[in-house]
């Protein structure tokens, strides 16, 4: 499986994901320009985190606006896999490809801390690895990581499966306090209704490697090459 | 003010300007005033510090770039060089806390990014006056903000720092800004243009108002008018920032450029002339040539500005090409605005006309140096005439209570929660430890890598060195070191920031002279050069017929080398390990300058516990000895709040418990609080309480059983097997972990 990892003025994630992709978990990995107009070649492009273009104006809406964010419109209805990390998240739903938008936190406050991630559905590419249910253990660093869709439109995601992981305690309740952001019913990660494009606030890229203490986001892209 | 003092407006003295005109031959044009009255400030020129800053150590083994460019460089293997540095950002973050905290980022990134380095980690060390009314609020939720929107956003993780709060602090805080960079052997760079003709090509963002004449300000008191300087302070763009790095990581690679200047205090007349002086060369500017983000800004202005995320680079005439399509490539704005000389002088240009004329070496190199006069201050005798003996017992239980939600002891995870403190996955320890801990790599060309990792410790006790600036100053190098050596560091090197009051008053300067002193012979014994740095002086608020100056407070990262890949952190591991206290333990304990004193008794008196810098050294020696042999579980120093906040800290998060059994002639408060140095709590397995007790007393230092780790989350502490006191942690715990964000 070939990936390829989004660089856009102001991404700060893409060296970390393209040295976990090649260094850790050993797949063909290169960076793709966000000048570039067309995708090829490549099986899944990951969006990293980052203040793309400053996130000026509004998180990931300035990049939603460049040449591969086009290419990337066609990459995804071709059905090519698609992982928006943080940043990333916040410019996939910026296009559309992924439902609902990401909000200042509830706090107004960045908050970088670990968190645990509920399995919500183990049947997708990006979570085959994983059993549902299951607890995992990531950071988050963020500002702007409250996810928000109407409640009609929530109902529908639930029903059909595309809510991924959700904010929980260490042993898997699902409270207010598990919560870091705010976001409407503890969502940390949602998929498109093809199951191709999949958008996380959690950053799986920094928790691959015993020596930094994590090892669960693996499991995220060891789903992803067997897929 | 009369027509005859108008150098006053540019921050010199009648002297200085009188020199000046003697030199030249003739009275100096405005422009030229502003060029030498930014230069000629303490904060660029260092004229009442120079001569004592000569005490300390700057060379060693590893030291392959001392004091006197951007960023201090050491060795850190064959393959990786380490660049670093810290300086202060005091006077703009109490006028403008969000901007002034995040200039100071900028800055110190810069710093390091001219070395050629990659910059891969910061830190932050603030003072703040006591989090209690709107206005301090106010500064600190400003500060951290600042940080936090700069350094997150321009993608280098903030690794760790410190944060106290002090009464002193009030309306002159200290924030201090530390970066990281690494280097790959042998391709370091420094603030030089090798031969005439060379060009300048100044590369970054556009040039604007912001920020003229910042270094006058940051060199002058403060009166009740403070904020009405706010323009004087910059504002930052770490987006700008951002392509800034990657731009010159790509310019270097490329091999296209000869010398590295930033742009800081005293923009771009400062950055030109330091070049000028440090190549023996002249300069020639054409001022029309800037990128001015403003119309209308006349050549004072330009010269002077000191607009953010600028750097000037000496390159040969055929690479301008090159750089102008790098610059468009990555949004930054890139011009040649101006040229290196033979002659020595500075001249800058406005559309053809010669705006400024003056002799390179009379804007640096001939800045006065005073030797102003130093006296002990009254204070002194009164703070000595504490007697520890006199003071009321209080209740062991309550006391405890207190400090552990004492903003000095409380968490500090308020503050470094709101920052990104694992961007570039090289953060092994995050914050809330002795020490931070990083793996060196980097993963696109030049590929770096290195076996070690690197340690980064940050101390500096204003308390302590204000009762005893001598005893004071070894007090915090001690600690520093010890602090690396709670993770299995040894130590490379030091950077320091020197933040004091106005050192026109001898009694700040009998604080300078004896912190220095006291600072420079504990390094010196350890062995630890000092590589970089800065001094900020004229923290002094003068408010009605008050006069405040700051605790003296240098404040130092320690940058160490951990080999093997061993280090433990300060929590405890496991139910069933040994708790043992040990160091210099059969000296006389003290409360003196104690936090426990502060906040139990209202009272910052006594003496310094001074250190015994042999005894100090052994600890450390054998701390890495056990680290590396893999002896001990865990290390952890004792210091603000004393013994017990320091085991509590060990067994915080960690869901255990902790039984002590305490067999002491000491009292109980001293034994518990005092805040005495050379003492380090360590955890073993219980089948290695014979290997430690021979390594500690093999070297001479002393130990003592304190207890052991239990699984049940509760602390028992019994004297002589009588109960004393028994808590459950979590209590505990949460009196420590909520208040900072109670306050805030």
């Amino acid at each position: 499986m070939k990936f390829g990892v989004c660089v856009f003025p102001g991404s700060n994630c893409d060296y970390d994901t393209y040295y976990v992709l090649r260094d850790v978990v050993g797949v063909e990995v290169r960076f793709l320009d966000f000048r570039e107009t067309k995708i090829q070649n490549i099986d899944c492009v990951v969006l990293p985190g980052g203040f793309s273009f400053g996130d000026y104006l509004r998180a990931g809406a300035l990049a939603s606006k460049t040449p591969i964010a086009k290419a990337l419109m066609d990459f995804a209805q071709r059905g090519g896999f698609v992982v928006g990390i943080c940043n990333g998240f916040q410019i996939l739903t910026e296009l559309h490809l992924l439902p609902g938008a990401l909000l200042r936190n509830e706090n107004l406050r960045f908050v970088c801390k670990d968190v645990y991630l509920r399995v919500e559905n183990s049947s997708t590419p990006f979570t085959k690895k994983l059993e549902k249910g299951e607890v995992i253990r990531m950071p988050i660093a963020h500002g702007e990581g409250r996810f928000y869709v109407p409640g009609g439109e929530l109902k529908r995601l639930e029903e059909r499966g595309q809510i991924l992981f959700r904010y929980c305690q260490e042993d898997g309740s699902i409270t207010k306090e598990a919560n870091p952001n705010g976001s409407v019913g503890n969502i940390a990660g949602v998929c498109n209704e093809t199951f191709n494009v999949f958008g996380l606030m959690p950053h799986p890229e920094r928790a691959c490697e015993d020596l930094l203490g994590y090892y669960d986001g693996l499991l995220l892209w060891y789903s992803l090459i067997s897929a | 003010m009369p027509v005859e003092e108008v150098y006053r407006l540019y921050g010199l003295t009648k002297q200085e300007y009188e020199g000046i005109v003697k030199r030249l031959g003739r009275k100096p044009n405005h422009v030229e005033l502003g060029v030498l009255g930014a230069l000629w400030s303490e904060h660029c020129s260092y004229k009442s510090s120079k001569r004592l800053l000569r005490l300390f150590p700057t060379q060693g083994e590893h030291v392959l770039q001392g004091p006197g460019e951007n960023a201090g460089v050491v060795k850190l293997d064959d393959k990786v060089w380490l660049a670093f540095k810290i300086e202060s950002h005091n006077h703009p973050s109490f006028i403008e806390p969000f901007h002034g905290a995040a200039t100071g980022v900028g800055g110190i990134i810069r710093d390091v990014l001219s070395m050629g380095a990659r910059p891969i980690a910061l830190m932050d060390s603030l003072r703040f006056g006591l989090p209690l009314d709107p206005k301090t609020k106010h500064i600190v939720k400003g500060v951290v903000k600042g940080i936090s929107h700069y350094g997150n956003s321009v993608g280098i993780p903030t690794v760790g720092g410190e944060t106290f709060f002090e009464e002193c602090y009030k309306t002159n805080p200290l924030v201090n800004a530390f970066c990281l960079g690494i280097i790959p052997a042998g391709r370091m760079f420094r603030a030089r243009a090798t031969k005439p003709g060379q060009l300048l090509f100044l590369m970054g963002s556009s040039t604007g108002r912001d920020g003229i004449h910042g270094a006058v300000m940051a060199s002058g008191e403060f009166s009740e008018d403070a904020e009405s300087k706010r323009p004087n302070v910059q504002v930052g763009d770490p987006y700008f920032e951002k392509k800034l790095i990657e731009a010159l990581m790509r310019i270097i690679e490329e091999g296209l450029v000869v010398g590295i200047q930033d742009l800081g205090a005293a923009g771009l007349a400062g950055a030109s002339s330091e070049l000028a002086n440090k190549s023996k060369m002249g300069v020639v500017l054409h001022l029309e040539k800037v990128p001015l983000r403003e119309e209308g800004m006349n050549p004072y202005e330009i010269l002077l500005s000191e607009s953010q995320e600028r750097m000037l680079l000496v390159i040969e005439r055929d690479k301008v090409q090159r750089l102008k399509e790098l610059a468009k490539d990555f949004h930054l704005e890139g011009e040649v605005v101006g040229e290196m000389t033979d002659d020595g002088m500075f001249r800058a240009y406005f559309h053809g006309e010669l705006v400024a004329e003056l002799p390179v070496s009379l804007i640096t190199e001939e800045a006065p140096v005073y030797e102003r006069p130093s006296r002990e201050p009254d204070y002194i005798k009164q703070v000595r005439s504490f007697k520890e003996e006199e003071l009321e017992q209080k209740d062991i239980k309550d006391s405890l209570l207190k400090l552990l939600s004492s903003p000095n002891v409380c968490s500090k995870e308020w503050v470094y929660s709101q920052y990104d403190y694992q961007v570039g996955t090289n953060t092994v320890l995050v914050p809330g430890g002795d020490a931070a801990v990083l793996r060196i790599k980097w993963v696109v060309s030049p590929e770096i890598k290195s076996e070690k990792l690197v340690a980064l410790s940050c101390e500096g006790n204003g308390r302590m060195v204000f009762l005893n600036p001598y005893e004071g100053g070894k007090y915090v190098v001690a600690e520093a070191l010890r602090n690396l050596a709670c993770v299995g560091a040894q130590p490379l090197a030091i950077t320091d920031c020197l933040n004091f009051g106005n050192p026109e008053r001898p009694e700040v300067m009998w604080q300078l002279e004896m912190a220095i002193r006291g600072m420079a012979d504990a390094c010196k014994f350890f062995g630890v050069p000092v590589v970089s740095g800065n001094v900020s002086l004229y923290n002094e608020t003068v408010e009605e017929k008050e006069i405040r100056n700051i605790y003296p407070t240098p404040i130092l990262v320690a940058v160490g080398a951990i080999e093997g890949k061993r280090f433990v952190t300060h929590k405890f591991e496991e139910e069933g390990s040994m708790v043992f206290l040990i160091g210099d333990l059969k000296r006389s304990w003290s409360l003196g300058g104690s936090e426990y004193l502060k906040v139990v008794h209202g009272i910052v008196a006594g003496d310094v516990p001074a250190v015994d810098l042999k005894k100090e050294k052994l600890l450390h020696e054998t701390l890495i000895k056990l680290i590396r042999e893999e002896i001990i579980l865990s290390a952890h120093d004792v210091s603000t709040g004393g013994l017990m906040i320091a085991l509590l800290e060990c067994l915080f998060g960690t869901g255990l418990g902790l039984e002590l059994n305490l067999y002491t002639e000491e009292a109980l408060d001293r034994f518990f609080f005092s805040e005495s140095p050379t003492r380090v709590v360590v955890s073993i397995e219980k089948d290695k309480e014979e290997l430690l007790k021979n390594h500690v007393e093999g070297v001479g230092l002393d130990w003592l059983l304190l207890g052991k780790v239990k699984g049940e989350p509760e602390l028992i502490v019994e004297l002589y097997e009588e109960p004393i006191l028994k808590e459950r942690v979590e209590d505990l715990e949460k009196l420590w972990r909520d208040p900072l964000a109670d306050m805030l």
